[in-house]
């Protein structure tokens, strides 16, 4: 008994410092990293995107993938806040990881970058398949460009790729806009188009293909042009985030320091745009960027303060809600001039675009419309890179009350008049009867 | 009361006058607490709870108005039901029985008898049953004197038809409705007898609690016209019948007008328009009946044709104008419902949720003698009775019988309005006969013994009722002389006649007798008739319909089962789930869920919005993901559903099934009741058709259900079920009762992440390299 109180107090005591600077909802950016390698040599050659996570202040664990001791929680909690697996080729994890300890660990609002390459495992396929990515099947299969190579692909076969085809987006790539294309060498893969939780970050131009480079095209390649997406994320419905690269060279130190001139085109570059890409698409992915918090929707009648249970039809009330930006150290606010509310009862009835004082608060005033029924105070944002904001309040809207109808209508004056002549009359009619022989 | 009136105290005639009082308040007060126990079998052998699925919904609004008070209740917008549309419960509801379960409430807690909203609730049935029997003695003493009165107000506390909607805990409209309808007639008739004003402005207030009870007051406002139309065309036009009718209507629809629920309907819509009607024809005959009187019969057929002619122009234009009215409404002004009634297949043509209730369905022969048993023997012999001789009032009564029969043919839910008339009816016949019997036995006795009628009346106390009976009638004769001193002399000759009338009758009677041992079988047979029905009463009361149908009870051969499956269920949602979590299920459980669970629900049994009902029967009718798209359209966290299955409980929900496909069907037209049925059979076996195998209520029924006995055997439907082995891919169950019967469903939420279309490299891959972590995981 005293040795287990003793070894909980012990844990607890280790865990502490840990569970502070966890992944928390008041904190998003992700502290605890795992890095799973198939080659511990990656941490060289790969250095300056680790070392740009470490000067982040991100405390990462490297640990081979085939590790037996490799587990993602323990004791119900996770170890870790964000994964990157940088093992293409990799069958089968060690330990207690496999590809649905993966999926859990992103469903439960971790984040993930995952990295294949040419003949990437089915492990690492069938993990980017859960992420809704499919990566070419033809496992030797690469991307090729004909036309948007790079000038320093010294085999000749076109397939270290100069991409500028960028998604335009400041919330995923930052402000500061990515000059040099990006170099790429690796596996293609395509997205679902109906699929709105995945994004291609990278594209590649519409001369590209997807085929093996060593052997001759015997039929039509399968995934072809624009279709082919080089780098994608997905941010899940809990807004977990996930990129998936199909070239793991692309972050590699070799890569980004090398210089880059597109094939065709005169700019030439001394650093290709891949050191800033890989940052700030790994800014994204470990929420230091586009991550919204909203507090309550706050409501009341315009002149009042506080909240009513329950609306009437044409009430004039005021709506207001803070919703705030996670700038990596700290909360900002938020300033957007597209967030909307919708005042819902099976379909918007009111649908109003809020305004915002610049400190976080966007607010409006509407009239409650005619119609008597329990609506919902809805706002649901979804922007390009950012978390989605996903908000709603119940709020019935009753019907006049027996005593709020107006009293009187000038158009039914004739009739109270007839009313009371009739009175009047029937009164005076029973006076002659009665009392006039 | 005619005692007091009755000269000479003391003679023999009084004497037995003040004893017949005395005892037939006596039997009375008997009869309401017959009428009152009788109903108490549900809460002896149950216990004392609300049943079935109305009496709920009245239960919870009974709390919401002793709780929060008449203006609250009167503005009372509900938003835990017809999510998201809500109701206005105030302007929706017939506030009459709750007004009344309320006002008992309150009097009661204000002189410190502390009873609980459910009590009161409970025992209003039974208390108004005791009221409608004294109702249905004073109706039917106005047509037949106090002897038929007894008999009918005995009948009726017992009638099993009448049973089976005021037992107590049986909370329904019904239970004041039936003694507000009773009392409204009696009412009519006691006016139309005295010609007081008086009465007709009583008789104005009884139909307006009426209309405060239950939409059944059409059968008044259209009964009475009828008569009165009877009235004048058999040329029984007096204006005692002008003072029974006109104040009524005038000052009726005045005051039903103040009921929000009826509102300007009371105007507006064709169940009223014959009141209207009869109200203008009842003003021409009284005008032409006064001009007869003042003109010389010349001058009035002069008049005649010159009023004919006019009123002939008139009433082409005011019936042009009310079928342009009428036309111009989409359904001809007629609700459903009372569609349904004159034309009995209109309903299950048109109106699948009128036709889905068992209650609006036309009733089986056996059921009559269910309900009103040997009553169906005895109503001929008192329309007889009725016309021997006819008057006023009896004739409202045959024109009762009459109108009720034929209602109750068309819906089993209208036999209670048969009841009473059947009640009448048969007490007049019974009445009568025992006069008969007795008055002959007593003739017969009387010549053989040569001995008076004094020393008879002594000796057959027992008879007291059949001797009420006849002194009944001079009861009713002194007490229309009475009356009329007062009001008008005109009458005054008529009291001197009465006396001798009642000799001429019993000389009449007299050349009526019967042998002496045919009388005395006959009485016997009637004792007999009147035994067996006392026992099919009680059995019926007992066994029949005191269930409350929440719970259940099953006798076998090891003993008593209780099915509590419902409460249970209840219980869990209000105990597990969030309180503004809504939930979803077929509209019979609606009330339910609301009162029981306090869970916000889509849809229940107050069916106003039929499009929200066929979207609920669309989802239940689909498979599984368009049914979670729609719920999760409409907010539904958790679906319910009712599976007889396991216990061969017939009234489930795969049992109604075919209503919700109909019903979704005829909003939803992608929803086709052929895809359900195979060669036009509906079943559930391996014979059934894929869609009804992959539809919602199916697969919420039967999921797990093989693992139950191996087979899935299906105890209602008695066959084994088609697909026994499914998984459900958006609906989790988080409850299933302890025998099955409620089975909750939660949705699942939408899924985290969208898989690709890995499908075929999965099965590629599988076929060459090792893919244990592929294939570990159907599932994400």
């Amino acid at each position: 008994m005293m040795n287990l109180s003793r070894s909980v107090a012990l844990i607890s005591l280790f865990l502490l410092p840990l569970l502070s600077f966890s992944f928390s909802v008041d904190n998003p950016t992700d502290r605890r990293v795992l890095v799973l390698l198939d080659d511990l040599s990656l941490k060289s050659t790969h250095s300056i995107f680790f070392n740009t996570l470490k000067s982040r202040g991100f405390d990462l664990d490297f640990k081979l993938a085939e590790d037996s001791k490799l587990a993602l929680q323990r004791y119900g909690h996770y170890l870790y806040d964000g994964l990157i697996i940088f093992a293409p080729s990799t069958e089968r994890f060690g330990g207690s990881l496999d590809s649905k300890s993966i999926a859990d660990f992103v469903d439960s609002g971790r984040d993930l970058i995952l990295s294949a390459d040419t003949s990437a495992s089915d492990l690492i396929r069938g993990i980017a398949t859960e992420c809704g990515v499919d990566f070419d099947e033809d496992s030797s299969a690469m991307v090729i460009d004909h036309s948007s190579f790079s000038v320093s692909d010294v085999d000749g076969d076109h397939t270290l790729i100069a991409a500028d085809d960028l998604v335009k987006s400041d919330a995923i790539l930052g402000k500061t806009k990515i000059e040099a294309p990006v170099l790429f060498r690796g596996v293609a893969h395509s997205l679902n188009p109906t699929n709105n939780l995945v994004l291609k970050v990278l594209s590649a131009s519409p001369s590209a293909y997807s085929a093996n480079p060593s052997s001759k095209l015997s039929s039509p390649p399968q995934l072809t042009g624009s279709a082919i997406s080089l780098v994608s994320v997905m941010q899940a419905r809990n807004n977990a985030r996930v990129v998936i690269s199909g070239s793991l060279q692309l972050f590699s130190d070799r890569l980004f320091r090398s210089g880059v001139q597109k094939a065709g085109s005169p700019n030439k570059y001394e650093k290709s745009g891949n050191e800033q890409f890989v940052t700030e698409l790994s800014k994204w992915v470990f929420h230091e960027r586009g991550h919204l918090k909203a507090g309550s929707l706050v409501h009341h009648r315009v002149g009042e303060t506080d909240e009513p249970a329950i609306y009437r039809i044409k009430d004039d009330l005021e709506f207001a809600v803070e919703i705030l930006e996670w700038s990596g150290k700290s909360w900002e606010p938020y300033v957007a001039d597209d967030v909307q509310v919708q005042f819902y009862m099976m379909s918007p009835y009111v649908l109003k675009t809020l305004s915002t004082d610049k400190k976080g608060m966007f607010h409006t005033s509407f009239k409650v419309p005619d119609v008597y029924g329990v609506f919902q105070f809805k706002v649901e944002y979804e922007k390009l890179g950012y978390t989605t904001l996903s908000l709603s309040k119940q709020i019935p809207v009753r019907p006049y009350r027996h005593n709020e109808y107006e009293r009187f209508i000038p158009t039914a004056y004739p009739y109270y008049g007839a009313c009371f002549t009739t009175m009047a009359g029937f009164f005076v009619f029973s006076f002659v009867y009665l009392y006039h022989k | 009361m005619a005692t007091l009136e009755s000269p000479p105290l003391g003679t023999p005639s009084a004497m037995r006058s003040a004893f017949g009082t005395v005892l037939s308040a006596l039997i009375l007060l008997l009869i309401g607490v017959l009428a009152f126990s009788i109903r108490l079998f549900s809460v002896i052998k149950y216990e004392s709870v609300i049943h079935e699925f109305d009496p709920y919904f009245n239960y919870r609004v009974t709390q919401f108005l002793s709780k929060n008070g008449i203006y609250e209740f009167w503005n009372w917008f509900d938003d835990r039901t017809w999510y998201p549309l809500g109701r206005v419960i105030g302007g929706t509801v017939y506030p009459g029985l709750t007004l009344t379960a309320g006002t008992i409430w309150w009097a009661l807690n204000a002189i410190n008898i502390p009873l609980s909203v459910e009590t009161v609730c409970v025992f209003t049935a039974p208390v108004f049953s005791a009221f409608a029997s004294w109702a249905t003695y004073l109706l039917t003493k106005e047509v037949k004197g106090s002897g038929a009165g007894l008999a009918a107000a005995a009948l009726l506390a017992m009638v099993p038809s009448y049973i089976s909607r005021s037992v107590a805990g049986s909370y329904d409209n019904e239970a004041v409705a039936i003694f507000a309808l009773i009392f409204t007639f009696y009412l009519y008739i006691k006016t139309l007898n005295t010609g007081s004003l008086f009465y007709a402005t009583l008789n104005a207030i009884a139909y307006f609690y009426m209309v405060c009870s239950w939409g059944g007051y059409t059968f008044i406002i259209n009964l009475i016209p009828m008569h009165v139309l009877l009235c004048i065309v058999t040329g029984r036009y007096s204006p005692r019948l002008y003072i029974a009718y006109a104040p009524l209507v005038v000052l009726g629809t005045l005051l039903a007008a103040l009921v929000p629920v009826v509102g300007f309907n009371a105007v507006l819509t064709s169940e009223h328009f014959a009141s209207f009607l009869v109200f203008i024809i009842i003003h021409v005959v009284a005008l032409v009946y006064y001009i007869k009187g003042i003109l010389s019969p010349k001058m009035f057929k002069v008049a005649v044709t010159l009023v004919v002619s006019i009123g002939l122009v008139v009433c082409l234009i005011v019936v042009a104008v009310l079928v342009a009215l009428v036309a111009s409404s989409p359904t001809g002004g007629w609700s459903g419902r009372s569609l349904s009634l004159l034309d009995p297949t209109y309903a299950s043509k048109y109106i699948p949720i009128i036709a889905s209730v068992s209650e609006h369905q036309p009733p089986t022969w056996p059921s009559y003698f269910m309900d009103i048993n040997v009553l169906a023997f005895l109503v001929p012999a008192g329309i007889i009775a009725c016309f021997s001789p006819l008057s006023d009032a009896s004739s409202f009564v045959v024109l009762y019988i009459v109108m009720s029969v034929y209602f109750s043919g068309v819906m089993v839910r209208l036999m209670l309005v048969l009841a009473p008339a059947a009640c009448i009816m048969s007490g007049i016949a019974l009445s009568q006969a025992f006069d008969v019997f007795t008055a002959s036995i007593k003739y017969q006795l009387g010549r053989s013994a040569n001995s008076k009628d004094d020393a008879e009346d002594n000796t057959s106390t027992n008879n007291a009722p059949k001797d009420d009976s006849s002194s009944g009638k001079t009861d009713k004769g002194e007490e229309v002389a009475k009356e009329r001193p007062s009001k008008k002399g005109k009458k005054k000759e008529r009291e001197p006649a009465d006396k001798p009338s009642v000799k001429s009758k019993i000389l009449k009677k007299r050349a009526l007798v019967l042998p002496l041992e045919a009388s005395i079988v006959a009485l016997l047979l009637l004792i007999m008739l009147g035994a067996f029905y006392v026992i099919h009463c009680v059995w019926a009361a007992a066994e029949a319909y005191s269930a409350p149908s929440i719970v259940l009870t099953s006798q076998s051969r090891d003993g008593l089962h209780v099915f509590d499956d419902f409460r249970e269920s209840y219980a869990w949602l209000s105990h597990n789930t969030d309180v503004d979590d809504k939930v979803a299920s077929w509209w019979d459980y609606g009330y339910q869920t609301t009162a029981m669970a306090n869970r916000t629900v889509i849809v229940d049994n107050n069916t106003w919005n039929n499009t929200h009902i066929a979207t609920v029967g669309t989802a239940m009718s689909s498979p599984e993901k368009a049914a979670w798209e729609i719920f999760n359209s409409l907010d539904v966290k958790y679906v319910l559903v009712v599976f007889g299955g396991l216990i061969g409980y017939p009234s489930d929900d795969i049992n109604k099934f075919l209503w919700m496909v109909r019903i979704g069907g005829g909003v939803f037209p992608h929803i086709k009741e052929a895809d359900y049925l195979r060669d036009g059979n509906y079943r559930i076996d391996s014979e059934a058709t894929p869609t009804m195998l992959n539809c919602l209520m199916y697969k919420l029924s039967y999921y797990r259900f093989v693992e139950t006995d191996g087979k899935g055997y299906d105890r209602v439907r008695r066959t084994e079920i088609g697909k026994k082995n499914f998984k459900l891919t958006h609906f989790e169950e988080v409850f299933t009762s302890h025998h099955w019967m409620v089975r909750i469903y939660k949705l699942k939420p939408q899924k985290n992440r969208i898989r690709g279309r890995a499908k075929k490299l999965k099965l590629k891959t599988s076929s060459g390299l090792d893919s244990k972590p592929a294939k570990k995981n159907p599932w994400i």
